[in-house]
């Protein structure tokens, strides 16, 4: 009966084309304006490390200043980032099985083959545990050896992309490189990698939570060893009558946080055991004087991360709350389309219940109708929905703003179609067709 | 077998009332009647005596409030809703006024129409559609739509649908109201003919003329079935010979 009752809706369709254009605009409408939103919050809130979610750890101490809050807007909120003080102490834990600092440094590449211009490389001071943490994938080579983060060692690791820029896309492993005019060996050079939004560093450095990763990886130690400000965000406070930072030397001793700190504890007895370390490095540094906040020392799940950084903006959830009204408004009308043209075409059910046929059959019947409209408008909805991501790509090409990074077209995004597209099919076609199911035979034969 | 074993649709102390919130109106008062299998009957009566209400209790489109109705030796009183369907489909062949075609499927879709509820094969389908549509004369207009017929084409078309199914009671309710005089002779011809093959007919209308062309008459006034015997302006049965006689 499934392919009969479809010729039927087809010609229902042909019967009526403007309400049925009219009905499956209004869908597609309805649809693709909760696909480009859904698409855009879907990828700003999602975990693109979700499967070590209860392994890796951000790591934060309340080192700020007693007299005000790190953020007046949420005095709850301690800093997310550590000063080099404590950034290097806790580093030198062995609890953890992996550690990395992160902070961001100026770097300028150039000695490649034919390169006529040096390249600017914001690059991405770090150990190597940062590439195994976090499953970066290598096209060439790999991350360098953890001797080389205690030297550290003149290696790089290259973007994908740089790669291209400065090789043609050609194995570069084992050349040389000039970085800040210091010649770097080449380890490895990255796989597609841009992981959004950029959970293992949502201090706003560099392209924004949203942009691309660091064109280039140089051990931690660079940084200072080269003293190399910190390119990223940096927050300082100063006790009142301290002098005010002039060196880079005065810079790592002081209360500046601009280290972002992961750690791989994949057990809870070494979760706890790093906290108990984290807690009496606390203590001993209170009873010198420093850290007169309350202690707020805590080990931080990227799902958590990504909450307090409150990567999904209230932009982002408004949009979705006004998709979500629009494609119950067009629902709504669709309804009531449905309602008019069924009850219209009762004198017609009635026929059908005379000549045998059910109230399921009848309700079937129009319940598939109402499936291959919404199916149309579905298809029709994925296609404006596509457009609408191009159209918000276009629109935000030239920024670092999340939505032209995130609206990409994904296999999430037709899912949420499709589930938007059943219960759309639900929601617009149950009542009708259940009313017309509910047509006695009897009353419109005489008027038929 | 005599008469009462082989009644096709018997009717006892039925009554139907319509109510709203301000009125009730009887359409039925306790009407008990009985048609033989076989049987061409003509329900006759003035407007609003019943005859419609009658008709659509007898075909299972509605509900009665009192008394028993039994159809071909089986009790359809408080049957549900599906079963009544099952029962319309399988056993009963409906011909309206104003043919109840549905416009946008072609002849031959139409008459598929209760087919396709039986869960027919396509084979068995096409077999029956195509003999009653040849039987009412319109094979060659299989793929015609409505529109594009007369209305008296439309009502063979209707009858032909009506019979497809081979059922066993064909009720046809002013099958001729609109149709010139020869058509409705041509309509009248074709229902004794399918009569003739054994399936009752049971048969409303206005006319006495076509009334008189049936085997029996029964005459409806405010809800009862008037005594034959006060029917004088109308034809009178023929002597029924009774079956436990042979």
């Amino acid at each position: 009966m499934l392919g009969y009752y479809i010729r039927l809706a087809l010609k229902s369709f042909r019967r009526t084309p403007g309400l049925t254009a009219l009905m499956v605009g209004a869908i597609a409408f309805g649809i693709a304006a909760c696909i480009v939103t859904l698409t855009v919050h879907h990828a700003m809130g999602r975990n693109p490390i979700w499967w070590k979610n209860n392994v890796l750890y951000a790591v934060t101490m309340d080192s700020w200043t007693p007299e005000h809050p790190y953020d007046p807007a949420d005095p709850e909120h301690s800093p997310t980032m550590l000063t080099y003080r404590d950034a290097t102490y806790l580093y030198g834990s062995d609890i953890p099985k992996r550690k990395a600092l992160l902070a961001f440094v100026q770097g300028v590449l150039a000695g490649a083959p034919g390169q006529t211009a040096p390249l600017w490389a914001m690059t991405r001071a770090t150990d190597s545990g940062f590439f195994h943490m976090f499953d970066v994938p290598f096209e060439y080579g790999g991350p360098w050896s953890a001797a080389a983060d205690r030297g550290p060692k003149p290696v790089i690791v290259l973007s994908r992309r740089t790669n291209e820029r400065l090789f043609g896309g050609r194995n570069s492993v084992g050349r040389t490189i000039l970085w800040n005019n210091l010649r770097f060996r080449i380890v490895g050079v990255l796989n597609h990698w841009d992981p959004k939004p950029r959970y293992y560093d949502l201090s706003g450095g560099g392209t924004g939570n949203f942009g691309r990763p660091a064109p280039a990886f140089v051990p931690f130690k660079w940084g200072p060893m080269l003293h190399l400000f910190p390119n990223g965000h940096v927050s300082c406070w100063q006790a009142p009558g301290a002098k005010p930072i002039e060196t880079y030397r005065q810079m790592l001793g002081s209360n500046c946080v601009w280290i972002t700190m992961w750690v791989e504890l994949p057990t809870a007895a070494q979760r706890e055991r790093f906290l108990n370390f984290m807690n009496a490095y606390w203590a001993e540094q209170r009873t010198m004087g420093r850290f007169q906040r309350p202690r707020d020392n805590r080990l931080w799940k990227v799902s958590q991360w990504l909450k307090l950084h409150h990567i999904v903006s209230n932009d982002s959830r408004l949009l979705l709350r006004v998709a979500f009204a629009f494609l119950a408004v067009c629902l709504i009308n669709t309804i009531g389309i449905l309602l008019a043209k069924f009850l219209r075409g009762a004198p017609l059910a009635g026929v059908r219940r005379a000549l045998g046929a059910t109230r399921r059959q009848i309700f079937a019947q129009h319940l598939i109708e109402v499936t291959v409209l919404a199916v149309t408008g579905s298809c029709l909805g994925l296609a404006l929905g596509a457009a609408g991501l191009a159209g918000v790509r276009a629109l935000y090409a030239h920024s670092y703003s999340a939505y032209g990074a995130l609206a990409h077209f994904d296999l999430i995004g037709i899912a949420w179609a499709l589930a938007l597209a059943a219960a759309s099919t639900l929601i617009a076609g149950l009542y009708p067709a259940w009313r017309i199911g509910r047509v006695s035979p009897a009353r419109y034969l005489k008027s038929q | 077998m005599t008469l009462s074993e082989a009644a096709m649709l018997r009717m006892q102390d039925i009554s139907k009332i319509y109510r709203t919130d301000l009125i009730e109106t009887h359409a039925l008062r306790e009407l008990s009647l009985e048609v033989r299998a076989g049987e061409f009957v003509a329900v006759s009566g003035p407007s609003g005596s019943g005859k419609t209400t009658f008709l659509n209790i007898a075909g299972l489109l509605e509900t009665f409030d009192t008394g028993t109705y039994e159809l071909d030796g089986r009790d359809v009183s408080r049957l549900s809703d599906d079963a009544r369907s099952r029962i319309r489909n399988e056993k009963i062949g409906f011909i309206f006024q104003g043919f109840n075609l549905i416009p946008d499927l072609d002849i031959f879709d139409n008459v598929d129409v209760p087919l396709r509820y039986r869960r027919m094969k396509a084979p068995e389908r096409r077999k029956r559609i195509e003999s009653s549509l040849e039987l009412v004369g319109l094979a060659a207009r299989m793929k015609h739509l409505p529109s594009q017929l007369s209305g008296g084409q439309q009502q063979r078309v209707a009858i032909a649908r009506a019979i497809a199914g081979d059922p066993a009671l064909i009720l046809a309710d002013e099958p001729t109201g609109n149709l010139d005089s020869l058509m409705a002779r041509q309509i009248m011809d074709l229902l004794e003919k399918i009569n003739a093959m054994g399936t009752t007919v049971v048969l409303v209308t206005h006319d006495p003329e076509l009334a008189r062309r049936a085997e029996r008459n029964i005459h409806i006034v405010d809800g009862v079935v008037l005594d034959p015997a006060s029917q004088s302006h109308l034809p009178q049965p023929a002597p029924q010979v009774s079956g436990a006689a042979d």
